[in-house]
């Protein structure tokens, strides 16, 4: 007599005997990237089994990582869109590179900034008006717009006015004025933001620069190095350009000669002046209050610090005193 | 700077203000799209490789119908003005000469400069077409199987494999209907070539509520060996992996859920003249005004009357 328990046994591993298990055994668990339907399987590939059959190996290979992908898929939790049931993937974990930098904040304008401090609301303002004169509605701005001064047919000339001024000319141009200034703050607001590298002395005053705005612009740029240009490469067909920059004036060999004598005695009373050209005073008036903004000096620990500052102070009077001599030398060069 | 110039010029229509807008760089990006491009000479072997990957990789692909004398590995300037002017950032060129036969470039760029380019020869191509079975919908999403010691192990290899998860992937998903997981990719690093199988998934009964998995190909099938490679540098590559710190989620406007689980929104309209609408005429149902029924009633009475006379 088979007992209930026996013949139910029997009935379930009939049943499982139809179905194809899915149970995968693998020796190293491969990876799997959920929100990107990937598996990365690690095991080593049986050489022998590749060797004898292909496409075999390999369509078993993936039937198995498949497998454990999908094992994994049907664990996460579902949710019915629209007749079809979803499940919902997780945040992917493979990192991948972008397609373009991140976006920078862009800092708040100038108006932005004004209106954080005095904290005013930005108040949404409707698109239509209404026109009193037309009686409907227009857009407050744009193609057809309410109170269009511009389109006035009529404009009373105001008493102080000159008679023979063109009133519809004066609209016009203020109106033209006003979008130049528009477009200018909004420039500069685009700069101010990007912080572009300012271009320096001389370097393109205007938007549309000249032929010889620009060779100066580029002229400065290249002999910005600290070899003053020495070493700057050159396009293969560039010209090297000639009288570009400020022209220095010398004075002529043999020239003026009461002009010399006056140079050269103003020279001599200067150096047998006793006030000397620099004052020591406020020279050290200077270096007291640098020092107070830097803040004394640390006296443990950055002691090094300490004597850096002592051979600093030494310096920076060297300095000024060498300072000092080079201006007279430079002095001695004029005279010459 | 191509982000300020494109501030500066400023758009005058909305088409082409919502084209800067999709173009600009995000926080959340863009799928990325994939140009195919031929180079100087071409085999019947790499156009069809390139036809068939364009086709897995389709809507997300742009394919160069001219020849494009161009070399990747010496000058990418081309490759750089081409990804500027489709907005794309993958691409797979492909070539044939003697010295490299069956060539395919798989290349990726960041900031629209290149950051990744692998050379890979195709030693062993069947066709999608050499395989009778039922293939599967375009645009599907492809789930990736990587096998191999090398893709871990080799540093080529490792970023072979993160260049074909970026290539391959498709579109970024959050749900995915369980019915549609239909296509499976699946790489193999072995011996020192790289195998790419593609298959149809197809879902048996088993004992529990997860399907038993069987696989049929559909191709394409490719043996590929690696040749040159020009990876990124450690920095660069780093920098361009650069996540974001998450703002919050953008609102959507207008858009609800009731009760039960119905998305809802509100359709503003304008004051319709419902006797001005416009429908399909049926003039047989065109409703008489009052006068003109009388007429056709006088109309009536006054032909039978005579008729009536006459009798």
């Amino acid at each position: 007599m088979a007992t209930v328990e026996e013949v139910l046994e029997s009935v379930n591993r009939s049943q499982a005997s139809k179905y194809k298990t899915i149970e995968v055994q693998k020796d190293i668990e491969p990876q799997l990237d959920l929100g990107n339907l990937l598996t990365v399987d690690q095991n080593p590939l049986e050489l022998k089994k590749f060797r004898a059959d292909k496409e075999v190996y390999l369509k078993s290979q993936a039937r198995d990582n498949t497998q454990l992908l999908f094992n994994a898929i049907w664990k996460l939790p579902t949710e019915r869109v629209e007749e079809a049931i979803c499940v919902k993937l997780p945040e992917t974990t493979t990192v991948l590179p972008r397609e373009k930098p991140i976006p920078k904040v862009k800092p708040p304008t100038r108006w932005e900034q004004y209106a954080q401090l005095k904290g005013i609301q930005k108040r949404k303002k409707g698109r239509m008006v209404w026109d009193e004169e037309l009686k409907e509605w227009r857009p407050r701005w744009g193609y057809k717009r309410a109170n269009d001064e511009t389109k006035d047919w009529v404009i009373e000339v105001p008493g102080n006015a000159d008679p023979n001024e063109d009133q519809f000319e004066k609209r016009m141009k203020a109106k033209k004025e006003r979008v130049a200034k528009n477009e200018l703050q909004r420039l500069r607001n685009i700069a101010r933001a990007t912080r572009s590298k300012v271009p320096g002395v001389g370097l393109t005053p205007t938007e549309k620069p000249s032929k010889e705005e620009v060779g100066l612009a580029l002229h400065l740029a290249k002999k910005s190095t600290a070899s003053l240009g020495k070493f700057t490469e050159k396009l293969p067909k560039e010209k090297e350009a000639k009288h570009v920059g400020k022209k220095r004036k010398f004075e002529p060999a043999i020239g003026d000669f009461k002009k010399e004598k006056e140079q050269q005695l103003n020279i001599i009373n200067l150096m047998e002046n006793k006030k000397p050209k620099l004052d020591i005073t406020k020279v050290k008036e200077t270096q007291e209050e640098f020092l107070a903004m830097r803040g004394p000096p640390r006296k443990k620990g950055s002691g090094g610090f300490g004597k850096k500052g002592k051979a600093g102070k030494g310096k920076g009077v060297k300095g000024m005193g060498g300072k000092g001599k080079g201006k007279m030398g430079k002095g001695k060069g004029k005279g010459r | 700077m191509a982000t300020v110039m494109q501030r500066i010029v400023k758009p005058k229509t909305q088409a082409a203000k919502r084209g800067l807008e999709v173009r600009a760089p995000k926080l959340e990006e863009n799928d990325k799209v994939a140009m195919f491009i031929k180079g100087g000479h071409t085999s019947e072997t790499i156009t069809q490789v390139l036809k068939e990957l364009y086709l897995l990789k389709k809507p997300n692909a742009i394919t160069f119908k001219r020849k494009n004398i161009m070399r990747p590995f010496d000058d990418q300037s081309s490759i750089e003005f081409f990804s500027q002017k489709n907005d794309s950032s993958l691409f797979l060129f492909g070539s044939h000469s003697k010295k490299r036969p069956n060539n395919l470039v798989l290349g990726r760029l960041y900031d629209h400069h290149v950051l990744d380019m692998v050379e890979l020869g195709v030693t062993h191509f069947r066709s999608m077409q050499d395989f009778p079975t039922e293939k599967i919908a375009m645009g599907t999403k492809p789930c990736l199987v990587f096998e191999g010691e090398a893709f871990e192990q080799d540093h080529k290899h490792r970023r072979l494999k993160n260049m074909l998860i970026d290539f391959f992937r498709g579109v970024k998903a959050n749900n995915v209907r369980l019915q549609g997981l239909e296509h499976v990719l699946q790489f193999t690093a072995l011996d020192g070539k790289v195998m790419v199988r593609s298959y149809k998934v197809l879902l048996k009964k088993s004992g529990s509520r997860t399907p038993r998995v069987e696989l049929s190909e559909i191709g394409p099938a490719l043996d590929l060996e690696v040749r040159r490679t020009r990876l990124a540098s450690d920095d660069l590559y780093k920098k361009a992996c650069k996540k974001p710190k998450k703002g919050k989620p953008k609102k959507v406007k207008n858009v609800k859920t009731d009760v039960f689980g119905a998305k809802m929104g509100r359709v503003h309209m304008e004051r319709q003249d419902f006797s001005k609408l416009q429908t399909r005429k049926m003039k047989g149902l065109k409703r008489q005004a009052p006068s003109d029924k009388e007429n056709a009633k006088k109309a009536k009475t006054e032909s039978s009357e005579p008729s009536a006379q006459e009798t």
